[in-house]
């Protein structure tokens, strides 16, 4: 009697709603995601610092060791660099880890497996291996921690072909991208945030995936598109229920991943709207706004009665002092100006 | 004592292996080096393009290496790679057709002198930065060992066993933070990968006395992480193997790491566009006396008695026309279609918009699966 390890297909078929009252953290949402495919496939493993007899850094693997083991659930040492790379020769022998970087700020140090080596080896080696592994953890901003640990990562990472790149803004969708992160045979860039663990939302008790490459569409609206990936999405609806005041409707999506990036309902909004504000947390020179306002000019350049507008954070290092920590980063206000500029114009 | 030194000899692991053994692993080392003259002469011709490394000199290491372990370890090198994808058994003409940059290639094409990889024969690459396979190795070894330990059955549905994951670096390897940061990882978590340091004296033009500490003493490098360590000659293929073999046994057995300082030599530049002007014929001409290919010939000829001149003749020969056979193979095979192969092999689940250029696809089946 053999059975081989295989890996199933995520079923997209159940879409429970969105909406009802099993309320639980973004965090929680992270953990329920990685429990469950680790209790469907013993080659799943969590690997990172502080993950297991620490509960983790900040609380997304609470509980796990003890329901999974140290084997499982791996502490390493401050070593990006090593355990990335680690886990990289893991993924390619044929488990399906899941790297947590207590910030993605500290990837930086592990650039070269991340970068180098994971999203390559399928290609460099003529389709021979591949890497099913997932990286995931804090983005962006968290609140005063100054220039080096407030990366986004998103404009620099996502440049490189290979890898995908998830970037979720509630509990519903983290629970569902991650949980097709995992089943997924590609290196996944999972970005969370610090600012949004605790948040809170209706996650279903039903089993649910959601695929890459959708956005979700939050809002309708015919005056302007706005979009947005990760925490400046909500942002973007407050500005929205703003601009709605003052009779300005806007079409709101979620891209939910950068790569794949669902253009095609970005083109689908823009038709109905004729305008655009694109809301990223990363830095503007190269970055997935750039990426955005270059396909549109590609695809929806026609339909636009109003250069594309970018609000990003300012283009300077992260400020450490709180007024200007908020002057750097997108908000309401700032929104709320490029739309009400895009439908004067 | 004669009589002593006779008997010790015959406890040695390498001297209970058969002749047909010992001949084979001295036409796996010849392989390697009639492999490496035509390499040079292609890339002379500007058949074969980017970095080439030659591992003339050094074949003892991989063979006696890898004949140390089982068909199923696995193993994983840096960029002078080709002696180690042919002594764990690549079809030659896949090795040259990769550096000639044919679709027949182990990579299709796609790799490059640089990245041999062989997934039948357990091959998890060459990798051309400095350093970088020395956490995958790590990653090989716990993988190996969480197969035997928690799934408690071969991915493939068979028997668990204990295995070891060999991890070859160079000399100029010693100095970069990610080998330190796996050692510490491997032996943190006991993982049973084998470093082992191909140590040739030079990272490229740089000695190793002048880029690194403890030069005569690297096994202190290994200490520092609580790992056992050998200290091995390499030109000697039997005398590596002696030493090498029980080491690993070892490992395998106890599922920790292992740090091995393998003292060698590459009779070549560091790469084919290397002048060497950093040592002295003298000093190459010492190794090439004590050379791995002619000292193994010379104990099968003269002490086993078990391979005459004209055989070893017919072997050279033998060996030369396989290798002008894999040169015609590369030089008759076609290049990769573009069409098909320069966006295939990018995303093993490709999905529509993850490019702003074009949708990615499967590539053609690799022709090593």
């Amino acid at each position: 009697m053999t059975t081989t390890f295989a890996t199933p297909k995520p079923d997209f078929s159940r879409t429970p709603s969105r909406n009802g009252d099993r309320v639980i953290q973004f965090r929680e949402a992270l953990r329920e995601a990685m429990s469950e495919e680790m209790r469907k496939d013993e080659r799943v493993f969590l690997m990172g610092e502080e993950v297991a007899y620490y509960n983790g850094a900040y609380k997304v693997s609470q509980g796990m060791l003890e329901e999974f083991g140290d084997k499982r659930i791996i502490d390493t040492p401050i070593s990006e660099s090593g355990f990335a790379g680690m886990a990289i020769g893991a993924a390619m022998y044929g488990l399906r880890p899941i790297v947590e970087f207590m910030s993605w700020s500290f990837s930086l140090v592990a650039a070269d497996p991340i970068l180098n080596n994971a999203p390559k080896m399928l290609y460099m080696s003529g389709g021979q291996w591949g890497c099913p592994i997932v990286f995931r953890g804090n983005d962006g901003a968290g609140g005063q921690l100054g220039s080096t640990h407030s990366w986004c990562v998103e404009a620099l990472f996502s440049n490189v072909p290979g890898l995908k790149m998830a970037i979720p803004s509630n509990p519903y969708d983290a629970k569902g991208l991650l949980k097709t992160a995992i089943l997924d045979d590609d290196p996944v860039f999972f970005l969370e945030s610090e600012r949004m663990l605790g948040d809170k939302g209706h996650v279903p008790e039903e089993e649910y995936y959601i695929p890459f490459g959708q956005a979700h569409h939050m809002r309708e609206g015919s005056d302007c598109t706005l979009i947005s990936w990760g925490r400046p999405v909500h942002f973007c609806a407050e500005a929205a229920e703003e601009l709605s005041g003052d009779g300005i409707e806007c079409d709101v999506l979620d891209m939910r991943t950068v790569r794949p990036l669902d253009i095609d309902s970005v083109i689908a909004s823009l038709k109905k709207t004729n305008r655009i504000v694109i809301v990223d947390q990363s830095w503007p020179f190269g970055g997935v706004s750039s990426e955005v306002m270059a396909q549109i000019c590609e695809k929806g350049f026609d339909w636009l009665d109003h250069p594309p507008v970018r609000v990003n954070t300012e283009d300077v290092p992260t400020p450490y002092s709180k007024n200007l920590e908020q002057a750097y980063l997108p908000n309401k206000s700032k929104i709320v100006a490029a739309v009400r500029k895009v439908v004067s114009g | 004592m004669p009589t002593a030194t006779k008997s010790a000899a015959k406890d040695t692991p390498s001297a209970k292996l058969s002749d047909a053994t010992l001949t084979q692993w001295l036409r796996d080392m010849v392989l390697i080096r009639e492999f490496e003259l035509r390499t040079m002469a292609a890339y002379q011709q500007a058949k074969i393009g980017g970095f080439c490394h030659i591992y003339i000199g050094q074949e003892a290491v991989a063979v006696g290496t890898i004949q140390a372990i089982n068909k199923d370890d696995p193993i994983v090198t840096a960029y002078r790679d080709h002696g180690h994808a042919l002594a764990r058994g690549m079809d030659p003409g896949a090795c040259m057709a990769e550096m000639y940059g044919k679709a027949t290639g182990c990579a299709k094409g796609k790799g490059g002198s640089m990245h041999m990889f062989d997934k039948p024969n357990w091959l998890f690459g060459g990798h051309g930065i400095v350093g970088a396979q020395t956490p995958l190795g790590a990653g090989l070894a716990f993988a190996a060992r969480y197969e035997w330990e928690v799934l408690k059955k071969s991915l493939d549905g068979g028997k668990a066993k204990k295995k070891v994951a060999l991890c070859y670096l160079g000399d100029g390897a010693l100095n970069q933070g990610a080998l330190h940061e796996a050692m510490n990882l491997a032996g943190i978590l006991s993982t049973p990968v084998i470093y082992i340091v191909e140590n040739n004296g030079y990272s490229m033009g740089t000695s190793i006395e002048r880029g690194t500490t403890m030069a005569d003493k690297l096994y202190k490098k290994a200490e520092a992480y609580g790992i056992e360590h050998r200290t091995i000659d390499g030109m000697s293929v039997t005398q590596l193997y002696d030493e090498f073999k029980p080491f690993v046994d070892i490992l395998r057995d106890e599922q920790r790491p292992g740090f091995v300082d393998i003292k060698t030599y590459r009779y070549q530049g560091h790469s084919m566009s290397d002048p060497q002007k950093y040592r002295t014929k003298e000093e190459v001409e010492q190794f090439k006396e004590r050379d791995g290919i002619s000292s193994l010939a010379h104990h099968l000829m003269n002490e086993r008695e078990c391979l005459s001149e004209d055989e070893f003749k017919a072997m050279q020969k033998e060996v030369r026309e396989e290798v002008m056979a894999a040169v015609k193979f590369a030089e008759e095979s076609p290049e990769p279609d573009p069409a098909t192969e320069l966006y295939s092999d990018v995303y093993a689940n490709p999905q529509p918009n993850l490019s702003p250029m074009r949708d990615y696809t499967q590539g053609q089946k690799n022709p090593l699966l």
